[in-house]
């Protein structure tokens, strides 16, 4: 019997049995306890955070749980951006912990750079407690507002009974449809350790407000394929979605079968592999010559999961003069956003490619393959243009050239996570992706300071694979404390960084648009960057002349649990080709230093 | 050209920061905009009006529609419908003949007087904003001590409603 000090008779042995039972299906846990719970029962492996005080009771909860691991970051824009890089590398929503105020606020860009990209993140923000709540408390912040324009859906949690469907909304929304972060702002009071409710983990969630297409309309899809087969000058267009809706494959066997050219934005790299004779390269503002000109000139275009952003366009106006245009998005206000289509599916790429896919295998339809082999003729003239060729005698490193030596150290199959900037473009266009979820880069915000902390989620992710950061010395300098974190965890991250002396691509364009008027592009007192990494306990390498690249390389690979940071001294006046100007249409590009039009 | 949205909505706190939020994000005019709840108590309805080329028009629903706590979203100009607002004007009324004339004109457009000062009439009025207009036009604009509008509220004619 259990010993029970106001126990005195049949009744109240009665209600303890019950209450035994009760409590073996549903267990009393405090605020905080059901967080880090309702954590679990998500299956989270990470969470990315770092403690204040209002979070103070949420970290206590997770001091005595052993399955869900915490990487403290040293800075919370490292801890979305590590969040964010997981998410990518793996398809499963990043979580993000931090306290209120000055925690909140600075994880902000980095919930601004998901939500550009669409990346599914929960973003857990403490709160001041809500007697407190709009008295300019000690580390207020109203959250809820100032992180509404970039989040997907976000949320102020006012009572215990309320986190576990909240934070179990907060997954559903963030996973789905259209993936983005979502903010639950809970305030210190809601998880006191003293106040305990039963707990159980919502396993369905309906809401009447929030239900995201998933098929396209079968009867547009036939019409697509229609006007598809019918094309004279096809071509496909992809973007991010592809890979967030993990149709990579569906993609290559509808491409396959066409025998369509394809191009890939930067957000889209990978979900069609790159050494394909199919794939022209990437589009727009720094896209290949060949990607642009089939843009220009194609008939049909196929535009599937991406979003028509200004650097894929060029000018609205000059966007794919003759094409008929199809959009496959999950998103329906991303169709005619920016150019108007004129077959419009809305629905999961996977879902209305794999329809796609059924309607031509069923019937026997076939493509104008006179046609088709006119229009290859002509791409392949455009391609022998070589428009990526760069002077390879030179005596200074050329940058492209040491993204072309990572790319053969590595057999393409490294993850690469990239700052932004001219090292940026570069490794889209020499690193030639295979895989989707390989290349982690801030496409939308454009984000400096993304490359190194979501390399830390990317290792954390995939502790087997090589990780490499592809940066540049303004670049990494944004968020640079994170090389501690990298300690802390033993990530063995390969930095490779491109140090030409220069905000590269705010140089590149005071250079053409600003009469070289260098206005503070120029990076002086520079740390001795070989010196920063081993004062964080990291191996620091530089490399100066060209015949170096890949032995410094291969060197620096061959230290597997070693986190190697290489300072490549690039040429600095090196130019990002071909290059199409803001508001020029895609058939006018910069093809070399010499002003060369198309 | 000028729409009048339907948005039927969670009624949560920080609902209508979302929907003012997306308008001034992504700089789309409101000329209006009224908001209460339902029957349902969990409902909240709103009327938006707003101005916008058609291209601008279908990307207000289609963001409007995308917020998570919007459940629909009709834009009621496409069909016949109702539109009514309500004025509240306080006027200045001294004289015999000043008074006479204001409850004379008040009665023209309908509307009520409903409270009195020896120095003032407050008047009621509700009608299709043109009507209103013309109401404060009608007034002489020296003797108009305030106006108080509502905002349009819709809804659509015939036996269909936007419900669940």
């Amino acid at each position: 019997m259990i010993e029970n000090p106001h126990s005195c008779g049949y009744h109240d042995q009665l209600s303890v049995a019950a209450n035994d039972f009760l409590r073996e299906i549903k267990v009393e846990l405090s605020g905080g306890e059901i967080v880090i719970q309702c954590l679990k029962d998500e299956g989270v492996e990470y969470i990315f955070g770092y403690p204040g005080g209002a979070v103070l009771h949420i970290y206590d909860a997770l001091a005595k749980s052993v399955d869900i691991k915490h990487i403290l970051v040293r800075h919370e824009q490292g801890a979305t951006h590590a969040a964010d890089g997981y998410a990518r590398s793996t398809g499963k929503v990043g979580v993000v912990l931090v306290t209120s105020g000055p925690g909140a606020t600075n994880a902000i860009t980095g919930i601004a750079t998901a939500y550009l990209d669409s990346i599914p993140m929960v973003v857990v923000t403490g709160q001041v407690a809500t007697p407190w709540i709009g008295s300019d408390a000690f580390q207020e912040v109203d959250m809820v507002g100032i992180s509404r324009p970039c989040v997907k859906h976000n949320f102020l949690v006012k009572n215990i009974e309320d986190i576990a469907i909240t934070l179990r909304k907060a997954f559903y929304i963030a996973a789905s449809g259209r993936p983005g972060p979502v903010v639950v702002d809970i305030p210190k009071d809601v998880t006191d350790p003293n106040i305990k409710i039963p707990y159980s983990y919502p396993t369905n969630i309906a809401m009447r407000s929030y239900n995201p297409v998933v098929k396209g309309h079968i009867g547009q899809i036939k019409k697509a394929v229609d006007l598809l087969l019918a094309a004279k000058r096809p071509m496909i267009y992809t973007g991010g979605g592809v890979v967030l809706a993990n149709a990579s494959d569906l993609l290559i066997q509808l491409v396959r079968h066409l025998q369509y050219p394809i191009t890939q934005t930067l957000m889209g790299l990978g979900a069609y592999p790159a050494p394909d004779k199919l794939f022209v390269g990437m589009l727009g503002m720094h896209g290949t010559y060949e990607a642009n000109m089939a843009m220009h000139e194609c008939d049909v275009l196929l535009a599937i999961g991406a979003r028509f952003d200004d650097r894929v366009t060029g000018k609205i106006a000059l966007f794919c003069p003759e094409a008929k245009i199809i959009h496959i998005d999950v998103d329906p206000a991303s169709i005619s956003k920016n150019v108007r289509v004129d077959i419009p599916i809305v629905g999961s790429v996977d879902y209305v490619l794999n329809d796609m896919l059924k309607i031509l295998e069923e019937k026997s339809y076939a493509t104008d393959t006179d046609a088709l082999k006119q229009w290859w003729q002509k791409i392949e003239t455009w391609r022998a243009k070589d428009c990526l060729r760069y002077n390879k005698s030179s005596p200074l490193i050329k940058p492209q050239a040491v993204i072309e030596a990572v790319y053969k150290v590595t057999q393409g199959k490294a993850f690469v996570t990239s700052d932004v900037g001219q090292h940026q473009m570069w490794a889209a266009q020499f690193y030639h992706f295979d895989q989707p979820r390989r290349w982690i880069n801030s496409g939308g915000l454009g984000t400096m300071g993304f490359g190194l902390p979501s390399a830390v989620g990317v290792a954390l992710a995939h502790p087997d694979e090589q990780v490499v950061c592809i940066t540049g010395e303004a670049s990494i300098l944004m968020c640079i404390q994170e090389l501690s974190t990298c300690k802390q965890y033993g990530l063995p991250i390969k930095i490779i960084m491109l140090n030409n002396r220069y905000m590269g691509m705010v140089r590149q364009w005071q250079e053409f648009f600003y009469e070289s008027r260098y206005s503070h592009s120029y990076m002086d007192a520079l740390p001795d960057f070989v010196e920063l990494a081993q004062s964080f306990g990291h191996v620091g390498m530089r490399v100066e002349q060209p015949d170096q690249v890949e032995a410094g390389l291969e060197q620096a690979f061959a230290m597997k649990d070693q986190l190697v940071f290489i300072d490549f001294v690039t040429d600095p006046s090196e130019n990002v080709f071909p290059m199409i100007e803001a508001g020029k249409g895609h058939h006018e590009m910069h093809l070399s230093p010499a002003g060369e039009l198309a | 050209m000028r729409r009048i949205i339907s948005i039927l909505m969670e009624n949560e706190a920080g609902a209508l920061c979302r929907v003012a939020g997306l308008f001034s994000a992504r700089g789309y005019n409101i000329e209006s905009l009224t908001v209460a709840p339902t029957e349902d108590l969990s409902l909240s309805r709103m009327t938006l009006v707003t101005r916008g080329s058609d291209e601008i028009i279908e990307q207000i629903l289609k963001q409007l529609n995308k917020l998570v706590e919007v459940v629909k979203v009709m834009d009621l100009t496409e069909g016949f419908h109702i539109e009514r607002e309500l004025l509240l004007l306080k006027v200045k009324a001294k004289s015999a003949e000043q008074r006479t004339e204001i409850k004379r004109l008040t009665d023209i457009f309908r509307g009520k007087i409903v409270d009195v000062t020896e120095l003032s009439y407050t008047i009621e009025l509700t009608g299709a904003g043109e009507k209103l207009d013309a109401f404060v036009k009608a007034i002489d604009l020296g003797d108009i001590v305030e106006v108080v509008r509502s905002g349009s509220s819709g809804i659509s004619r015939g036996d269909k409603g936007m419900r669940l």
